[in-house]
């Protein structure tokens, strides 16, 4: 097994976390959790790629990485935000509950 | 492959799956600080050194904090009596078919990068010139996006007055 294919691996298995926590978990703080753990999956993916590549000196990879993380991080305040203010409107952070379109 | 990189590897898994089955809500904000830390070591252990402390700096500095202020702010902390949805079993089938399709296809696919042990000599410098050359305007581009996703932010969170639309 080569170094790139151990990486992609556990990049792939923390993917698959996220996912099943995202698909499962009821609370909507959790499924932002999952989500966050699959970006840093394809995140662990990019930089593989670059650290293994002909050219890392031309930096590409790293820098999707890097722009990845700040999207990310925007990503995160937004989501967290819209929870809390659902959960002012609600009262629950239950996404079984969260069934109308009507705040 | 060498002893940290199973050890690392173990660490993030680990703290991601607790992360995802973990009972109370505050547990699993704290495993998931450990799977971003694990994650930040797997990145240095890359001798991506840049990606590894923003990685540090942001997501455990920043993403695991606003996480865990959420959480105490909308009463997560509360554990219910249902954590997971009424059919876990088909995300749970979803989830494991991708893994299976993902290791299916790495396993089977014969990389064509080579396989070079050298490391990649690249320093703080030469990302900061790339960020300020070549990919100046990715760079604005982000920061007008975060600037808009912070005030979206505090808009969305925003305590409205009761009676005022």
């Amino acid at each position: 097994m080569t170094p790139l294919t151990g990486y992609l691996l556990v990049a792939a298995l923390l993917f698959a976390i996220g996912l099943a926590g995202a698909l499962t978990r009821r609370n909507a703080i959790l499924v932002l959790i999952g989500i966050e753990l699959m970006l840093n999956a394809a995140n662990l993916n990019l930089i593989a790629f670059w650290r293994y590549s002909p050219h890392p000196e031309a930096l590409t990879g790293m820098m999707f990485a890097i722009f990845s993380i700040a999207v990310a991080a925007a990503e995160a305040a937004v989501g967290l935000g819209l929870v809390i203010s659902i959960h002012r409107h609600t009262h629950t952070t239950d996404l079984d509950q969260m069934n109308r379109m009507k705040g | 492959m060498s002893l940290a990189f199973y050890l690392i590897a173990g660490l993030s898994v680990a703290g991601a799956l607790a992360a995802v089955l973990l009972k109370n809500t505050v547990h699993c904000a704290l495993a998931l600080t450990v799977a971003f830390a694990g994650l930040a070591l797997l990145f240095l252990q890359l001798d991506a050194q840049f990606a590894g402390f923003a990685q540090i700096l942001v997501y455990i500095g920043a993403v695991a904090i606003l996480v865990v202020f959420a959480i105490l702010l909308t009463r997560g902390s509360e554990t219910p009596r249902h954590i997971y949805s009424r059919n876990p079993l088909i995300g749970l089938v979803i989830a494991a078919a991708i893994f299976a399709v993902f290791g299916w296809a790495i396993l089977n696919s014969t990389s064509s990068l080579p396989n070079q042990s050298a490391k990649p000599t690249v320093t703080v410098m030469d990302i900061g010139n790339a960020l300020m050359g070549r990919y100046i305007l990715p760079l604005e581009i982000v920061a007008l996006l975060l600037t808009a996703a912070l005030i979206g932010a505090v808009i969305v969170a925003m305590h409205e007055k009761d009676g005022a639309q």
